[in-house]
């Protein structure tokens, strides 16, 4: 019955993926009908149609797939590393270390007249998250209890907010308004090379953390028993904090801090699996990651159109709820 | 591997355990064969558990060596170590999510592929585990949401589908109902009998462990105390003094603990015996009466009980006749109290022996404020 459900899940969750892919590839500013978006994919059109499809929406429908996916994948390690199903890259305040940093170095190169590449960006984004990440290890060995924990990445998170807001407010420059935007939360003005670049970090990420599907499962009843099953602990542990890190530097060096999407889809995916296996629950939060982004990037763009809301203005709507709901769980002793 | 450890499946060599370099417990020397059940006990915070976490490698030794199956346990692979060794600890596991049948796969770890999922082989290990605990019928429960007991249990199929050949388990008993505790209990003699498992638990239930133990080791201060089977670590008055009881006492051969007796001079003497005294003494233990008892034969049921809550007793050794002077001095008692209570049962005539029944006549004759009562048994 289990297998069957979990078929079910995978299928639900890779035709929604898959059609919120379309409906953000046709809606927008400009209305592209649906055989229109087919016959583009397929390369049988040309013109305009063909130019902002393939040229703006697609990449950028794929950026908050693949980006969407690392989030939730980044916050399934983190929940899995504190054995908590609150923790998560952004309530932890490590999307805000990595911002931090990647400003940094932003304004950094404009004030030299460079422009950083994506390498560079996505280096700094991974220093940043490990210093934040860092903190918050050593604030676990002081603080017992994960609410204190949560607290003080949350503070965390406004230190290192409120630093880049003041970097960018000192920035002077015509690309302040991208910067501004960016550190925010977008996932506009992505891409193909964009795409290329996230695709094979992230791909790369999801892979590693699939390859250790069974240490995963070994470590979810604690540390010691973990150990005593024959799990290296402190290495299991260092590669997860590193494989969190990276995946959710990555989302912060291309879109910006993304709240909420760590700690919702996982725990809506656990929901929805009815299991704890890591097998079935790896690829199917990063699927639930994607399906979650696309669907809040649609409505990011359409909702004050044609302006836009941040992506984690979006993302907050639908996560914050979610996390007030497992609070309220465990209240109940439920989880 | 040295003489020493000839036939024995684990053993340690002077070893040392503590925490940050401080050594707690020294020079600890224990050894076990495969098939015996061996529970370390003594007072809370003796380090017990900091003794387990050493010998199962969660806590680095901070000297001596332990062997298991003839190789020092530092040198085993991490996985071939587990495939012998399996634990049931103390600490509450969060297994968010988690179904009870889960949690027992976890134990499957060491014998799985890459990816961990599990054979034909894995998935009836794990049934069998499961049936031999009675928890096959928890299988889809959620683990977070099951009674004490059979999440203990459910830990214990997780330890057994690892296939070990010594288990280590952290007061395991500590949560259970007397029913569940005895349940557990015959379950790792059956275990240790039947598969040869060699079990090393601790535990503060000295009657169980006296009971369950092929070897007992006792904790005191920075050492083993004790080492051996338990008739040669439960003698007369060890137990009050390994934890130091003195409020109340511990009675070592029948296991039974008192509470404190009511000091003074007795004021009711309990004629009894054959154990019809046993529930009275207890009464008045609560009320707080000084009593004295008699005359017991030290093979009496009650006589150990009376040792701890009497203050005055008359007694005579096992199978003896009673002697003259036993008599007077129950007289005695008995003029000092002021009343008498016999739970002895006055209607077995000429079998009776003649100098209860004169005691039971002297104590109805005589004017004592309370008088003289008989007790139902």
């Amino acid at each position: 019955m289990e297998r069957k459900n979990g078929a079910a899940a995978y299928l639900v969750l890779a035709v929604a993926a898959a059609l919120l892919l379309m409906l953000n590839l046709g809606i927008g500013s400009v209305a592209v009908p649906l055989p229109k978006v087919l016959s583009v994919l397929a390369g049988r059109e040309t013109g305009v149609f063909r130019d902002i499809v393939l040229g703006i929406r697609f990449p950028r429908a794929l950026a908050a797939a693949v980006l969407g996916g690392a989030l939730a994948l980044s916050g399934y390690l983190l929940q899995t590393f504190f054995h908590n199903p609150i923790a998560g890259p952004f309530i932890l305040g490590i999307s805000s270390g990595a911002k931090l940093l990647v400003a940094l170095v932003f304004v950094i190169s404009m004030g030299r007249m460079l422009q950083p590449g994506r390498g560079v960006m996505i280096g700094a984004a991974f220093i940043g998250a490990m210093a934040s990440m860092a903190f918050v290890l050593l604030m676990s060995r002081i603080v017992e209890s994960m609410s204190m924990l949560v607290v003080s990445g949350v503070m965390v998170g406004y230190i290192c907010s409120a630093a880049t807001d003041i970097l960018v407010a000192f920035a002077e420059d015509a690309d302040i308004v991208n910067l501004h935007n960016w550190s925010k939360g977008s996932f506009s003005g992505i891409g193909w090379e964009d795409v290329a670049v996230m695709a094979v970090v992230v791909l790369a990420a999801t892979l590693c953390v699939f390859l250790l599907s069974k240490q995963i499962a070994a470590y979810q009843l604690g540390e010691a028993y973990a150990r005593s099953l024959g799990l290296n602990v402190a290495g299991f542990r260092m590669v997860l904090v590193l494989l969190s890190s990276l995946l959710s530097a990555c989302v912060t060096a291309f879109a910006g801090p993304v709240s909420f999407v760590g700690i919702a889809v996982p725990h809506l995916i656990k929901r929805l699996l009815g299991t704890s296996r890591p097998l079935l629950l790896i690829p199917a939060c990063f699927l639930g990651g994607a399906a979650f982004c696309l669907f809040c990037d649609l409505l990011a763009r359409i909702l004050l159109a044609p302006a836009e809301l941040s992506i984690s203005t979006v993302t907050a709507v639908f996560g914050a709820p979610v996390v007030i709901f497992i609070l309220l769980g465990q209240k109940r002793g439920k989880i | 591997m040295g003489a020493a450890g000839e036939g024995f499946y684990f053993h340690t060599e002077g070893l040392a355990v503590g925490y940050q370099k401080t050594p707690l417990i020294r020079d600890i020397g224990l050894s076990l064969r495969r098939g015996e059940i061996l529970t370390l006990i003594g007072p809370n915070g003796a380090g017990k558990t900091t003794i387990l976490r050493s010998i199962i490698r969660q806590l680095e030794p901070l000297g001596g060596l332990v062997f298991l199956d003839g190789k020092e346990l530092g040198k085993w692979p991490a996985g071939e170590l587990a495939a012998r060794l399996s634990v049931v600890l103390t600490e509450r596991i969060r297994a968010e999510g988690m179904t009870c049948q889960e949690v027992v796969e976890t134990g499957r770890y060491p014998y799985t592929g890459r990816f961990g999922k599990l054979s034909g082989r894995d998935h009836m290990a794990v049934r069998e585990a499961m049936e031999l605990v009675h928890a096959n019928g928890l299988a889809g429960e959620a683990f977070g949401r099951i009674s004490d007991g059979q999440r203990q249990r459910v830990m214990l199929a997780r330890a057994l589908c690892q296939e070990p050949e010594l288990i280590v388990l952290d007061e395991p008993t500590s949560y259970l109902d007397i029913r569940h505790k005895l349940e557990f209990l015959s379950l790792l003699q059956k275990l240790a009998r039947e598969r040869n498992l060699s079990v090393v638990l601790s535990m503060h239930e000295l009657d169980l462990a006296e009971r369950i133990s092929d070897k007992v080791a006792c904790i005191r201060g920075d050492k083993v105390d004790r080492f051996g089977p338990p008739e040669e670590v439960f003698t007369p008055g060890y137990i009050n003094s390994l934890y130091q009881i003195s409020t109340g006492s511990y009675e070592e051969r029948t296991g039974t603990p008192e509470l404190p007796l009511a000091k003074g001079r007795p004021q009711i003497f309990v004629l009894s015996g054959a154990g019809s005294g046993i529930f009275l003494y207890r009464r008045l233990q609560r009320q707080g009466i000084p009593f004295a008892a008699g005359i017991l034969w030290e093979n009496d049921q009650e006589y150990p009980v009376a040792r701890a809550l009497a203050s005055e007793i008359v007694s005579e050794r096992a199978f003896c006749r009673v002697r003259e002077e036993s008599v007077r001095r129950a007289k005695q008692l008995m003029d000092g109290c002021q009343g008498v209570i016999c739970t002895l049962d006055p209607g077995m005539g000429s079998d009776f022996y003649p100098e209860l029944a004169e005691l039971a006549e002297y104590g109805r004759q005589l004017q004592s404020p309370l008088g003289f009562n008989f007790l139902a048994r």
